[in-house]
């Protein structure tokens, strides 16, 4: 599954950042590396982008950019 | 001693530079991109200069502001990098400074927002930080101007002691310190894959100046424009591929994560062992209450269009229009004392005329746009300071994604329907350059509320009352459509390619400092009165001298607009060029002409061209004799459409750094308007309109 496929309040773990270039390079720059893991804490207003916290801070991504990163349902 | 200020976004960074430098600063820029540079002499120092750089979060290059970084740190060697970090999220802005470190620069870590990491009951080993890394690191609070005395003292001593004496193995590219150290941040494989990289290379990157080790880990990571630069022979080439596929085999991993994954191994070491947290967080603990409110599935857009509503209302309407007027009342009371003055003076009347209408006026027209400006940046600074805006961008991003832009650019569209000027400034906050460009041509296509007089004017004189709101908001959303379809379009053109993916970060909650928002609104008034002294008050004169001498240069008199003068020359010889758009009189194209100085004028043109005596007698005849309810419609479309006024263009070019930029996209503009009304009255006309 990937990462817009959780649900809020869940926590996952990543396996895997799909993509090339830019948006890959970006995706593991900001910590979304193998292993990390991630919780969805909630959805804008219009369901998109997403909000999740990992390694202690918050950050929010896309959807489509979050169809990128591969993970486990923990 | 040049000093490089180094952050992630939203760390402080400008708070801190305002503090070293008291903002006495210059701002120049990196040529190629709208990027601005600050640099500034550090307060109390002699010889020391601070160069505020772009808030990054990585050194990749994929994005101007990163590149224009890495560019700056390796070819102008500064003498040290400030790196300066949000200790409230230390483990991600830890990042950046482990990509710094492969610089192998002299670098001092600034550990921010000291008093809330201590307020959250966290406790950060600065010692511990110190020892492992090689370098000092400084708690501070920019904000409260906490710590910068120690923090100066320490970039001194990091200048005056070579890294050497900091157990800084310099001969080895390999190591960072501690030769086989837990703390090495570069271990393992990587490790391994660096060294060999860095000893193939290091004659290439000697020739070109660049840091051996930031040479080897850029080349393992697959950067592109490092690989092109050291211009490697091909056994070279071969050899890399050799070793990253060695690489890729042993982590199972591809190179670029493998590189990602030993910094951030590093750091969670790194930060387990220096970072003790007890107990909850609380600033992150009352963001989330307060966002359960500002970003709630219903509540959280008509909270924000009731914030914006309110910010319009006291901006334009009460503390505005109450600023406004006494402002104009001022600059009045000073032309008339002026004209006193050069009336008994007895000087030529085209001097006289020159001085005041001309100068003055030119002057005192743009002035009146400073109290909108200073109060619009008030509030968006505390908009911006608070927290706030980043969840703006947050709750408004899909409505802006389909044209190519991201939700931080939802608030500059929305202050150009108050006015293009300060929302063509606030483009300065947003993160790309790609952005800030698309946004500046797209804010024009707001109708701004000068635009508004010209409108009621209009809608009074051809439609009936019923009929006048619908006009006018038809106007309205013909604008953010033509903006939209605008944004379309230059999505899939000037702006190909992908854009870098939207990342944010909700910061917490704070309360903004009286001084940064002072400072940040002194700043944007400073900018624009540069620019309304120098760039403005030359097209006001150019116009008044368009409007006062005829073709063979006599003066007509300071009556402007006469029919004689090269102004209208001009529009007569233009005028056929409008007939096709339902309105080829030479007075209605002077109008627009002079609209050019301020949207508002072109009402006073058409009065004084049309011999009548005021507005109203405007309203109640003048015009019906140009126009038809159809082809006023068609005018009126016009001028929603057509290029900024002269504040605009300036502030657009201030802000793409680029005057055939700015002067491209008024062309480009222009077009769109004279396309659309052309087709628009050419149907209307088909049908009997």
């Amino acid at each position: 599954m990937t990462l817009d496929e959780i649900k809020v309040g869940e926590t996952a773990k990543i396996l895997k950042v799909n993509g090339q270039g830019a948006l890959r390079k970006r995706l593991l720059d900001m910590g979304l590396t193998p292993k990390t893991l991630v919780t969805l804490q909630k959805l804008a207003p219009m369901g998109d982008p997403l909000e999740f916290t990992l390694r202690g801070y918050e950050l929010t991504l896309r959807k489509a950019d979050c169809a990128m990163v591969e993970v486990e349902r923990l | 001693m040049r000093i490089a200020l180094i952050g992630n976004q939203n760390c402080g960074k400008t708070t801190l530079f305002n503090q070293l430098t008291g903002s006495r600063q210059h701002v120049g820029n990196f040529p190629g991109v709208t990027v601005d540079k600050k640099e500034g002499p550090v307060r109390g120092e002699k010889d020391m200069t601070v160069v505020d750089l772009p808030g990054i979060y990585s050194l990749t290059p994929y994005s101007a502001e990163e590149v224009v970084t890495r560019d700056f740190l390796i070819d102008e060697k500064p003498d040290c990098i400030l790196n300066i970090l949000d200790a409230t999220t230390l483990e991600r802005n830890l990042y950046l400074t482990t990509q710094l470190m492969d610089l192998q620069m002299p670098m001092i870590l600034a550990l921010n927002m000291m008093d809330e990491v201590r307020h959250n009951g966290t406790n950060i080993d600065t010692a511990r930080m110190e020892e492992e890394l090689g370098f000092y690191v400084v708690p501070i609070s920019a904000s409260k101007n906490e710590g910068i005395a120690e923090l100066i003292e320490k970039i001194k001593k990091t200048v005056g002691e070579p890294l050497r004496r900091r157990k800084y193995v310099e001969d080895d590219p390999g190591t960072l310190r501690r030769e086989g150290g837990d703390f090495d941040p570069c271990r393992g494989s990587v490790h391994t894959a660096v060294h060999t990289i860095a000893h193939l290379i290091e004659d290439n990157a000697k020739r070109i100046k660049m840091p051996v080790r930031f040479a080897a880990v850029k080349l393992l990571e697959n950067d592109e424009l490092v690989r092109d630069k050291l211009a490697l022979t091909d056994t070279q080439q071969d050899i890399v591929g050799h070793l990253v596929e060695q690489l890729e085999q042993e982590l199972g991993t591809d190179r670029e994560a493998a590189v990602v994954d030993m910094r951030y191994d590093f750091i969670e070491a790194l930060c387990k062992a220096a970072v003790v947290t007890k107990g909850v967080n609380k600033n992150a603990a009352r963001a989330l209450k307060i966002d359960k409110v500002l970003t709630h599935r219903i509540w959280a857009i008509p909270i924000f269009l009731g914030i914006m509503g309110v910010i319009f209302w006291l901006t334009f309407g009460v503390i505005g229009a109450f600023l406004s007027d006494g402002f104009a009342a001022l600059i009045d009371a000073f032309i008339g004392w002026v004209d006193g003055l050069l009336t008994s003076a007895q000087i030529s009347e085209w001097l006289h005329s020159l001085i005041c209408d001309g100068a003055l006026t030119g002057i005192g027209s743009v002035l009146s746009f400073l109290p909108t400006i200073v109060l619009l940046f008030f509030f968006l600074s505390i908009l911006e300071d608070s927290g706030y805006m980043a969840r703006v961008a947050f709750v408004m991003d899909k409505l802006l994604r389909k044209i190519g832009l991201s939700g931080r650019s939802f608030v500059p569209m929305l202050i150009g329907f108050g006015c293009s000027v300060p929302a063509v400034m606030a483009t300065r906050t947003l993160t790309s350059e790609r952005d800030r460009k698309m946004t500046t041509l797209l804010v024009p296509f707001m109708s701004c509320s000068a635009k508004l007089t010209i409108y009621g004017v209009f809608t009074q004189a051809f439609f009936p009352p019923a009929a006048r709101a619908l006009v006018m908001i038809s106007l309205y959303v013909i604008g953010m459509a033509v903006g939209i379809l605008y944004g379309l379009v230059l999505k899939k053109t000037v702006f190909k390619g992908d854009p870098i993916p939207f990342v944010l970060e909700l910061p917490a909650y704070r309360l903004p400092s009286a001084k940064s928002v002072l400072l940040h609104i002194w700043d944007k008034a400073k900018d624009f009165l540069v620019r309304a002294f120098t760039i403005i008050f030359l097209a006001s004169l150019v116009i008044w001298f368009l409007q006062s001498f005829d073709l063979r240069f006599n003066w007509i008199g300071a009556d402007a607009d006469k029919d004689g003068s090269i102004l209208a020359t001009i529009g007569k010889f233009v005028a056929p060029v409008f007939s096709p758009l339902g309105f080829g009189d030479w007075r209605a194209v002077t109008a627009l002409i002079t609209g050019l100085s301020a949207k508002e004028t072109v009402v006073s043109t058409l009065t004084i061209l049309l011999g009548v005596g005021s507005t109203a007698e405007l309203v109640s005849g003048g015009l019906a004799a140009m126009f038809t309810p159809f082809t006023a419609f068609c005018f009126l479309l016009f001028t929603l459409l057509y290029m900024p006024c002269v504040a605009t263009m300036a502030a657009v070019r201030r802000e793409t750094r680029s005057l055939r930029w700015a002067a491209l996209a008024m062309l480009v503009q222009t077009g769109i308007a004279y396309l659309i009304t052309l087709i628009v009255c050419q149907v209307g006309l088909l049908f009997g309109l």
